[in-house]
């Protein structure tokens, strides 16, 4: 059985997948607590489209990939941050405009430039048989720095999240706050393209952190709980899209579909049990 | 000696709509009062002033020397309106308070041994250590208006703020946070706040500010609490009671008489006298 379980790691595409999986669905599930709680669940979607539309151009211009999408998204983010700051658009209807935006300038360049449509194709649905060496790298250290911020400025990013304003009145710089938090993002959303593709990032950034806030009325302990499932689902996800012979994306993404289904039965049932057992008079 | 909180002949805009004009008030330090008016007149508007989130148009707004927001002004306890809390957010008690130490904290994501000893030493002083664990929305809106004064205490503040804090609670929490933040008073606090509730202000908060865009008036209760200057506060007919040391305020009902409903006036007619 164990035997069984470690076949797929004599090979090498299969180890640097893996990795690269477990890296990056622990990472997008500690950022994706953030998120949910922010009411901004669909930042991962529309990122990922507005950075797509930077790695075009940045492949037009002949740029670094990481650094031409890593400028885009990361401005894509502020945009987003103080267009919902400073107007009365809300964080929706801000994502909608300016990613949505920056994907058609993506869409624009393609469809000018038709011969190169098809090297796309990965940053569209990921291609996680296709990570190097290079690419874990990449991933290992963007995971060690979200890590290392989130880690630091976990107080003030927990204050922030909560009730930004009231944060604000007790001394913490809000600005600088969501600032770096966008950083972040974009940091983990590149990253994430390679593995997920920009089509499946947003439900990875979403499901560990809703399946977390179903187990559990802690802020520490949600942190906690979707960043590790985030990195179980990246890990059982793998094996499954080995074992099934389908795409690495969307079997982690199922995956993670699928333990959620389970926790919101199983916790809705424990309701029902515990408000039956308070109900009935004995 | 200097105010802890002064306006300045503060006026305040909101797309070009007045919201405060001409506004002067000094709190010295040890000092509470309570802003009342109707909606609208302006209180939250004054209380963020104070609070740094809102530039005056006109005017100067100063918290223990410097300008409201900086960084060098004196610390301060905001407790929000308990309905612009977030009840879904995934935070316990003893989380929430901490948040109020923030900046006073270390640069560890977990809580200082003088973090969690100042944070039981609140919860205590409070009644609602029994409620540490527990989260935020499975409390009555007594307790969460206390964890929310918690979080206030835990910065240590040099003025305490409060917006509506006997809103959204039963009259006997609302009574018992008053009761509350008039001991911090005694020992020291100065507290500034807004209320719909006059008898309460009248019977816990030594000076009131009657706020109708304008400072109508400012002073004790038994100054302030008159048929003449509630009626220029409010715009409405206001009834005061002494009885037994202690005032009651009630805005008198409309007139309407059993004889008014004897007649009824024709469709016509009724029409002409709203005309």
């Amino acid at each position: 059985m164990i035997q069984e379980l470690l076949r797929p790691f004599e090979y090498e595409f299969f180890r640097n997948g893996m990795v690269a999986a477990v890296l990056v669905g622990a990472m997008c599930g500690l950022i994706g607590v953030f998120i949910v709680l922010r009411g901004m669940s669909y930042i991962g979607h529309g990122l990922s489209h507005a950075i797509f539309g930077g790695a075009v151009v940045a492949f037009v211009m002949t740029w670094n990939f990481y650094l031409g999408a890593g400028v885009w998204g990361f401005l894509a983010a502020v945009l987003i941050n103080q267009t919902t700051r400073r107007t009365r658009i809300n964080a929706d209807a801000a994502i909608g405009v300016i990613t949505t935006a920056s994907f058609a300038v993506g869409i624009a360049i393609i469809s000018r430039y038709r011969s190169f449509t098809r090297s796309f194709d990965a940053a569209l649905f990921g291609n996680i048989l296709g990570v190097t060496a290079q690419d874990i790298l990449v991933i290992a250290v963007v995971t060690l720095v979200v890590a290392t911020i989130i880690f630091f400025g976990y107080k003030q990013l927990l204050f922030t999240t909560f009730d930004s304003e009231v944060a604000g009145v007790y001394g913490v710089r809000t600005e600088w706050i969501d600032t770096l938090f966008a950083l972040v993002l974009a940091g983990t959303i590149i990253v994430s393209m390679q593995v997920l593709g920009v089509t499946l990032i947003a439900a990875a950034l979403v499901v560990p952190a809703i399946t977390a806030r179903l187990l559990t009325d802690s802020f520490v302990r949600m942190l906690l709980l979707s960043t590790l499932t985030g990195a179980a689902t990246g890990l059982v996800g793998m094996y499954l899209s080995y074992g099934f012979d389908v795409a690495s994306g969307a079997s982690i993404v199922l995956t993670q579909a699928g333990l959620f289904s389970l926790v919101l039965l199983l916790t809705s049932l424990r309701r029902r049990v515990t408000n039956r057992l308070i109900h009935t008079h004995v | 000696m200097k105010p802890l909180v002064e306006l300045d002949q503060v006026s305040f805009q909101y797309d070009a709509r007045p919201v405060l004009e001409d506004v002067s008030i000094a709190i010295q330090p040890g000092e509470s009062a309570a802003l009342i008016g109707p909606s609208g007149a302006g209180k939250t508007s004054l209380l963020r002033l104070v609070l740094g989130l809102l530039t005056p148009t006109k005017g100067r707004v100063r918290v223990a020397g410097g300008s409201a927001g900086s960084r060098s002004s004196a610390s301060i306890g905001y407790v929000p309106q308990l309905d612009t809390v977030d009840w879904n957010f995934p935070i316990t008690v003893t989380e929430t308070v901490l948040l109020g130490r923030i900046q006073r904290a270390s640069m560890w994501p977990w809580a200082s041994a003088e973090d969690r000893r100042c944070v039981e030493s609140v919860l205590e002083r409070l009644n609602i250590s029994d409620l540490a664990g527990r989260h935020i929305r499975s409390l009555s809106g007594g307790q969460q208006q206390r964890v929310f004064l918690a979080r206030a205490l835990a910065a240590e503040p040099d003025l305490l703020v409060l917006d509506e804090p006997t809103s959204g609670v039963d009259p006997r929490s609302a009574e018992n946070v008053l009761h509350m933040v008039s001991e911090l008073n005694r020992q020291g606090m100065t507290v500034l706040m807004s209320t719909h509730d006059l008898n309460m202000a009248a019977a816990h908060v030594p000076r009131l500010l009657c706020l109708n865009r304008r400072l109508v008036a400012d002073g004790s209760p038994e100054d302030v609490l008159t048929p003449e200057i509630l009626s220029d506060t409010y715009q409405a007919d206001m009834a005061v009671l002494r009885q037994d040391g202690m005032l009651f305020v009630h805005q008198k009902p409309h007139r309407h008489t059993y004889a008014d409903d004897q007649v009824q006036p024709h469709p016509a007619e009724l029409l002409e006298r709203v005309r």
